[in-house]
């Protein structure tokens, strides 16, 4: 017997093998994806009992393949064998790597909203099941079947062929996949919604996907620029919550329970990519993140430098959530006014958003305005909609209310 | 077994200063009651879903008849008196075990640790017509 987080990761990790395998030799992603699903399903049924087949693989693509003949079996779907038949691509020398890189390509089509980008990505290359994907993400798994489902139908109708995209087009469609993965890394980091404040399996799974991009292509700054960043922020992780799941902030953390061997990699990463020009935007935050990462204690923190760092960042990007960043960088290097200041011009781009005035507190109380800050804190928790986030800002309003 | 949806109106409390002007310790044990009680549910194999409510300042009220654009409206305001902050609906034996969840949501502590008395709604989920012998 195997134990069975083994078989799962296995699992995992052949999953978008075996279905690049069945999408080559049959050309239908979408009953394709449908069959290795249920191979990974029977194959975590029995393998922690009968134990692990000598060609895992094998064993996968040869009851994938037996799904996906069983539903060709129909008159209709025999036609569109035929028709995929002779659609198949010439049969070459294609790695596996190739393949889970073309399948990204797919799952992260620009058509997709990114919340069923996100979801199928799980499943045809992260080799979740319906059933956790729905789980992580707090909905009826019938639900989440549905949007995966539906994400699929929108690929089948674009017409994209399984097929490496070709020059400016192949550039455009990395970005989408990158700025998935961020997506993905960002929804387990700072869960969006509920009570928990961080659901470390997304993360997890978002850093292991972006590990396999940069695995084929180890030369792209971008690539190595984003997995920098997660590592570099996922580091802070076991410090970002205290013992009843509240929020600690940056400056307030343990730092020694920083997870060291991750910042050293996020740091060798980024260095290295930085070291081969052209900067973008995935690389500017990852430095933003090792300077951080680097201040033993948070005084020690080397604001002039992300000061500078947020500057380019805003000049490359336009984001007024930049801008927001920057001016909380320019009040650590030149006090809250200068900070203020900056703030007035963002009140229009992020009208109504509750950052705003969380950053607006903090600036008051830095000041030494209680009374302002009270306000802009109460007005920061009504409008969150994190529970951990409105925890902390309740909490900071009254930490200043005099009684 | 039913099922019961228990709501937790927010409502101004007579002797009870909004939460935002409490002590931060009495916030921490506020907060930390309302987890335990999730605990305890989710625990107990009672608990179906359980969400607390983003602010009434962000809320939108949508009207459309069919025709034209729909009315979208902001609101409630944050001068709301009453608003709904949240909800668990929790799958029980019997409608005595939802009031008594009920009871005890009510009494979380306020300032001072004393008990808040927070109104809750409880109201019975319908269910399919059950099976004829």
């Amino acid at each position: 017997m195997t134990a069975k987080p083994a078989i799962e990761d296995l699992l995992r990790e052949l999953a978008p093998q075996v279905l690049g395998v069945l999408v080559r030799r049959y050309g239908d992603f979408y009953a394709a994806e449908d069959a290795v699903q249920e191979a990974l399903l029977a194959a975590a049924l029995h393998w922690p009992s009968d134990g692990v087949p000598d060609n895992p693989r094998g064993w996968l693509v040869q009851a994938a393949v037996r799904r996906l003949t069983d539903q060709f079996r129909s008159e209709q779907a025999r036609r569109r064998r035929e028709e995929a038949v002779a659609q198949e691509p010439p049969a070459g020398e294609v790695g596996d790597r190739d393949d889970t890189l073309i399948l990204l390509f797919l799952c992260c089509h620009p058509s997709l909203t990114p919340a069923s980008a996100i979801a199928l990505t799980l499943r045809a290359v992260g080799g979740l099941t319906t059933a956790e994907i729905a789980n992580a993400f707090l909905v009826p798994e019938t639900t989440m079947a549905q949007r995966i489902s539906r994400a699929k139908k929108s690929i089948k109708a674009s017409g994209e062929p399984f097929r490496m995209p070709i020059g400016d087009d192949r550039a455009r469609r990395l970005r989408s996949v990158l700025h998935v993965l961020y997506l993905l890394f960002n929804e387990g980091y700072t869960s969006s919604v509920g009570e928990e404040l961080h659901r470390s399996e997304l993360s997890g799974e978002a850093i292991r996907l972006t590990r396999l991009v940069h695995a084929v292509l180890p030369e792209d700054g971008e690539v190595a620029g984003l997995l920098a960043l997660m590592l570099l922020t996922d580091a802070r992780r076991p410090a970002r919550t205290g013992a009843d799941g509240e929020l600690i902030p940056l400056a307030e953390q343990d730092r020694t329970r920083w997870d060291r061997p991750l910042i050293a990699e996020g740091t060798a990463l980024i260095t290295d990519a930085v070291a081969r020009g052209a900067v973008g935007e995935y690389q500017l935050q990852a430095a933003i993140a090792a300077v951080h990462d680097d201040a033993p204690r948070a005084e020690e923190t080397d604001w002039p430098q992300i000061l500078a760092l947020y500057g380019l960042l805003e000049r490359m990007s336009g984001n007024p959530m930049v801008a927001l960043n920057r001016a909380i960088a320019a009040a650590m290097v030149h006090g809250p006014e200068a900070g203020l200041k900056l703030l007035a011009a963002l009140d229009k781009p992020l009208a109504g958003h509750y950052r705003l005035d969380a950053v607006r507190a903090h600036f008051h109380e830095m000041a030494g305005d209680a009374e302002a800050a009270i306000t802009h804190y109460r007005a920061a928790a009504a409008r969150t909609t994190s529970l951990p986030e409105r925890h902390y800002l309740t909490t900071q309003a009254a930490k200043l209310t005099p009684r | 077994m039913p099922k019961f949806l228990l709501l937790m109106h927010y409502a101004e409390i007579e002797g009870v200063p909004p939460i935002t002007e409490w002590a931060p310790e009495d916030i921490k044990a506020h907060i930390a009651f309302q987890h335990t009680l999730g605990q305890e549910l989710t625990d107990k194999g009672e608990l179906v879903d359980g969400q607390g409510l983003a602010g009434p300042e962000a809320a939108k009220f949508v009207t459309f008849r069919g025709e034209g654009a729909p009315v979208v409206t902001d609101g409630p305001f944050a001068e709301a008196k009453e608003f709904l902050a949240g909800y668990w609906m929790v799958d029980v034996d019997n409608e005595a075990r939802a009031v008594e969840i009920a009871a005890q949501a009510s009494a979380a502590p306020g300032p001072g640790g004393v008990p808040i008395g927070q109104e809750i709604e409880v109201r019975e989920v319908m269910s399919a017509p059950s099976v004829e012998q």
